[in-house]
């Protein structure tokens, strides 16, 4: 379909209006067919299906129904233009007013721009006013500073001339007070007098002197006097100090040598360093004393060397005592983190332990009471008696062996000494006899010689005698023992010193009697006695004791125990 | 502590001989010399007018008084009572009289620093010393009494004048490298010449003297263009005038306020505007410690002494009974020490600026007569007397009274430090601790002002127009 056949349709129908408004109809009876055709060329273009065949020229038969059909079709679609247009129409209302609406903000924002405009021009010149300004106000600075600097040049020149004109009012008083004394020496004041009684002696006692050139030098001398009296004075001063310091010093040194030179050797492999600088005081060492024969001199060497030798010393003193100070942090770190740690994990074993234990303890406990209070049934009464009856009666058992071993030893004790009494009897009964019968001897030869003989004789009695006393019981059996032993040397009287310094112990005796009391011993009364026995004998008992001690309660044998340890250590 | 009965006394005119035996008091224009242990009156002299000025010859012989109003010197013999002497220095004026340390000469300053005329009293001769410079400390003799060093303006240059007292000859004269010459003062042993500037030069405070602020400013920028100019300076000079050290801490701020040398002669202390203490040594004259005068104290081996008034004992009801005679008691409240703990605040005054001499900075030093122990007043602080060991260079002790203090003396024989604060009580200050006495007396005896015997018992106050001695040294202290 070409696009010019609708302007063709649009164009024609207004001549056809035109002509139909000239001819009034556009269907006459005699343009039927030419109108049908046009019609259906119309149909056709507008897209509907033609309804009249062109092969039915006729024209006069029209059919309605393809007819009304293409009305209807007409009709729709003119209903549909309408709607459409209606439709178009709206859309350019509502257009036009969107339009206007933009024109509007357009206006606007043209006007904001020129308001914006119109301020930038106004702040432009705002800031050029204030660049203005502001070259005005450092000018204007810049004129102050100038203005400052002036003035205080003005204050400095004035404060000079001001100094000046001091100096000059100075003087002009100076002048005027010499004018002033000139005045009145020349007036010869009248007042200006001294009234005196009579003159005063000096406080001195001494005279005036004429000031001559003697004087003066004398008075220099004296001035040089004072001030080298002072002088003196202050060296000496200065100098003990200064020996005082000195002395100091030299101790300082000492003592610092001496605190370093015994740790050298221990030094000696630690480092080379420590080597050097052993070596350094090894020299130091012999500098020192040289320098302390200098020293005597007081010159600055010396000193130097001494004050050097000192700082050296004092470095290396220091060196050292950080060197410790290191050593003793170290130690303390590396001893203290272990011990704590392996302390303190003791101490938690041995808290568990104790809990341990006392919740054993505890259950123990609960144990025996439930067992004593709910379940205090017979049956297991008296088997826990018989228990307990049992144990007692074997404890009493051994107890009582034990008694009766011991019964029998006491026996057998009693007839030694029994036997070793009636032996002693019939022994001191023949050394009476035979005394009696060797002083009747000796009375019977020796008359001359009684006093000698006498002495001797009381001496002798009386060693026995007195000897035998303290020991009532066993004097028997001592005597008894001293006869045998020293019966010989007896007859001879020079022997009695020798006789009595080897009067025999109670041991000895004992042993000697083949009275050991093996068994007579009750219970640690005989301790003592015991120590004194052979050694064999001692470890028999000891072996004895301990296995007697266990038998007794365990207050007892822990007891016997400890004394055990003791006697022991 | 015992207390003599109160005599009168005018100008605090109240001296003890030299020997200590005799008590010389001015009162009005009558010179009263009493016995010292027995107080009683031995001579009464009466002068022409009103004494000024009184002062013990050194032998203990011959008392002056002078009447400056009048240019009057009188001379007063013990020995001989009917001896007079008169010295008139006519209309030339008289400002100071002195004796020269033999007692023979005197020297009298006329108005103006015009010259000093030194009288003879042996040979009635007389002999001036021109151009002597009107300063505070502008004379002194050693103490020796051999020598005498004078500071004179001249060319408007400062120079120092050595003499010897014997016979006035001039021994040393020579030029100092100060400003404006200040003070200077012999050191114990005669040996060394102390000479310091002034806190300001000459020029500057005649230039702002109205305005002591001024100083601190114009000092900051003005003051680089001169830059021979220094206010910290102490100088040191040989007795044959050769210049032994100079020191100057630092510049540009007001400078030395005092100068104080140890008995020993070992150190000279200084004291000054900023509110220090610098102990110079005397072997290289370099300072060897610097004692602050902080507003806090925070050593804790300090000991803070407070004074603290306490009300008197008696309530209420008693002062109803009897208002008239509490009155008095009631006026001069008790007062003790309490040791402060360490962290102690000064009460500190802010000097006005305004006014020239502002109150602040060390202006009185002390060294107890042992050496052992410095005494200072920092006026800023003005109720609070610091003690200095000495030995350790530390600071001792610090005393807070309840008013600014007035005075402070050392005893000449022991180290004890007494103080007066212008009220009834007088302080004492020993190593072993700190009282507060009060002065009994009608109407309340204001101390003014006190001096130690040179024996170092008793104690002499000195109140307006009244006097007495504090005897120290009871019986029962004894034992």
């Amino acid at each position: 379909m070409s696009p010019s056949r609708p302007n063709n349709l649009v164009s024609l129908p207004p001549s056809s209006r035109n002509s139909f408004n000239l001819a009034t109809v556009f269907c006459a009876d005699d343009n039927v067919p030419q109108c049908v055709s046009y019609i259906n060329q119309e149909l056709s273009s507008l897209g509907l299906s033609s309804w009249m065949e062109a092969s039915s020229a006729g024209g006069a038969d029209l059919r309605a129904v393809p007819a009304l059909n293409a009305f209807f079709e007409l009709l729709q679609i003119r209903r549909r233009t309408v709607a459409t247009l209606e439709e178009l129409e709206r859309e350019q209302l509502k257009k036009s007013s969107t339009l206007d609406h933009m024109q509007m903000s357009n206006s606007r924002l043209r006007d904001q721009l020129e308001l914006s405009i119109r301020e930038k021009s106004g702040l432009h010149e705002t800031e050029r006013q204030l660049q203005l300004k502001i070259k005005t106000l450092q000018s204007c600075l810049k004129t102050e500073k100038e203005e400052v600097q002036k003035l205080q040049s003005i204050v400095a020149s004035r404060a000079s001339q001001y100094s000046h004109d001091a100096k000059r009012k100075e003087r002009e008083s100076a002048k005027l007070k010499e004018r002033l004394s000139q005045l009145l020496v020349d007036r010869r004041d009248k007042k200006l007098a001294i009234d005196m009684l009579n003159c005063l002696g000096r406080a001195d006692g001494k005279r005036s002197h004429w000031k001559t050139t003697k004087v003066t030098a004398s008075h220099e001398a004296q001035m040089y006097k004072s001030m080298l009296r002072d002088y003196e004075a202050s060296q000496r001063s200065l100098m003990l100090e200064n020996a005082e310091l000195k002395k100091i010093l030299q101790q300082m040194k000492k003592e610092m040598i001496h605190m370093l030179s015994p740790r050298q050797p221990a030094c000696r492999g630690a480092g080379a360093d420590d080597s050097q600088e052993m070596l350094d005081s090894d020299g130091e060492e012999k500098t020192g004393d040289s320098s302390r024969e200098i020293l005597d001199r007081s010159c600055d060497q010396a000193r130097e060397q001494l004050t050097n030798s000192i700082r050296q010393q004092w470095r290396k003193l220091r060196s050292h005592m950080e060197k410790l100070d290191h050593q003793v942090q170290n130690q303390e770190s590396n001893k203290e983190v272990i011990p704590r740690e392996t302390h303190e994990n003791e101490m938690e074993s041995m808290r568990r332990e104790v809990q341990q234990c006392k919740e054993f303890i505890h259950t123990q406990q609960q144990l025996l009471q439930q067992r004593l209070n709910a379940s205090f049934d017979d049956e297991t009464a008296e088997l826990l008696n018989g228990c307990y009856t049992l144990e007692e009666k074997e404890r009493l058992k051994e107890e009582w062996r034990l008694f009766e071993e011991q019964k029998r030893n006491f026996e057998r004790e009693r007839k030694y000494f029994t036997e070793a009494a009636i032996r002693l009897g019939r022994e001191k009964k023949a050394f009476e006899e035979d005394r009696a019968s060797w002083l009747k001897s000796q009375f019977l030869n020796m008359t001359p010689f009684a006093n000698r003989s006498r002495c001797s004789s009381t001496d002798g009695y009386s060693t026995l005698s007195i000897r035998s006393e303290p020991e009532t019981r066993t004097s028997s059996a001592k005597s008894q023992l001293s006869k045998s032993s020293n019966y010989t040397s007896f007859s001879t009287p020079e022997t009695a010193p020798a006789q009595r310094a080897t009067v025999p112990s109670t041991s000895e005796l004992y042993r000697t009697l083949r009275l050991i009391p093996d068994s007579g011993s009750s219970g640690c009364s005989n301790r003592g006695r015991r120590r004194e026995l052979s050694s064999t004998t001692d470890d028999e008992r000891d072996s004895r004791v301990k296995a007697k001690n266990r038998v007794y309660s365990g207050d007892l044998s822990i007891f016997s125990l400890g004394e055990d340890e003791n006697s022991r250590t | 502590m015992n207390f003599s009965e109160v005599f009168k006394q005018s100008n605090q005119l109240c001296k003890v001989s030299p020997d200590g035996i005799y008590l010389a008091t001015c009162v009005q224009y009558r010179l009263v010399v009493r016995d010292v242990s027995t107080l009683q009156i031995l001579h009464l002299y009466t002068c022409l007018d009103q004494i000024s000025h009184m002062e013990w010859s050194s032998d203990s012989q011959f008392i002056l008084c002078a009447m400056y109003k009048r240019g009057l010197v009188q001379v007063w013999s013990l020995d001989q009572p009917d001896w007079h002497c008169k010295i008139d220095e006519g209309s030339i004026g008289l400002v100071a009289s002195r004796w020269s340390p033999d007692g023979r000469h005197i020297l009298n300053t006329t108005e103006f620093h015009l010259r000093i005329t030194v009288w003879s009293l042996c040979t009635k001769a007389v002999s001036y010393i021109k151009n002597p410079k009107a300063c505070l400390k502008g004379i002194d003799f050693s103490r020796d009494g051999c020598y005498m060093a004078l500071a004179e303006r001249r060319d408007c240059k400062d120079y120092v004048c050595v003499f010897v007292c014997d016979d006035w000859h001039l021994l040393r004269h020579f030029e100092t490298e100060t400003q404006d010459l200040a003070g200077l003062e012999w050191s114990p042993n005669g040996c060394v010449l102390a000479v310091w500037d002034s806190c300001l030069e000459f020029n500057i405070s005649a230039w702002h003297q109205h305005t002591a602020e001024a100083i601190f400013l114009y000092k900051t920028w003005l003051w680089p263009h001169h830059k021979n100019s220094e206010q910290y300076k102490v100088l040191l000079y040989s007795l044959d005038g050769r210049l032994l050290s100079t020191y100057s801490a630092y510049e540009w701020l007001l400078g030395v306020k005092c100068v104080a040398w140890s008995p020993s002669s070992q150190f000279l202390a200084i004291g000054s505007y900023d509110e220090k203490v610098r102990v110079l040594n005397h072997i290289t004259w370099r300072k060897i410690a610097q004692f602050e005068h902080p507003a806090t104290i925070n050593n804790t081996k300090v000991v803070v002494y407070r004074e603290v008034e306490k009300k008197s004992a008696a309530g209420n009801d008693e002062l109803s009974l009897d208002n008239i005679r509490m009155g008095s008691t009631l006026l001069s409240s008790q007062s003790k020490y309490e040791i402060h703990p360490t962290p102690f605040q000064m009460p500190v005054v802010r000097p006005d600026p305004d006014r020239a001499n502002p109150k602040i900075g060390v202006s009185t030093l002390a060294f107890s007569s042992d050496s052992r122990y410095l005494a200072t007043k920092n006026d800023n602080m003005a109720s609070v007397i610091w003690v200095w060991d000495v030995q350790k260079m530390s600071l001792e002790a610090v005393l807070e009274q309840t008013s600014p203090v007035r005075c402070f003396q050392w005893d000449p024989r022991r180290s004890r430090l007494a103080i007066c604060t212008g009220n009834t009580k007088v302080y004492l200050w020993t190593p072993a601790g700190c009282i507060s006495v009060q002065v009994p007396g009608d109407g309340g005896f204001q101390v003014q002002s006190l001096t130690w015997h040179c024996h170092g018992d008793p104690l002499i106050l000195l109140g307006k127009e009244q006097l007495c001695l504090c005897y120290t040294n009871t019986g029962t202290e004894d034992k």
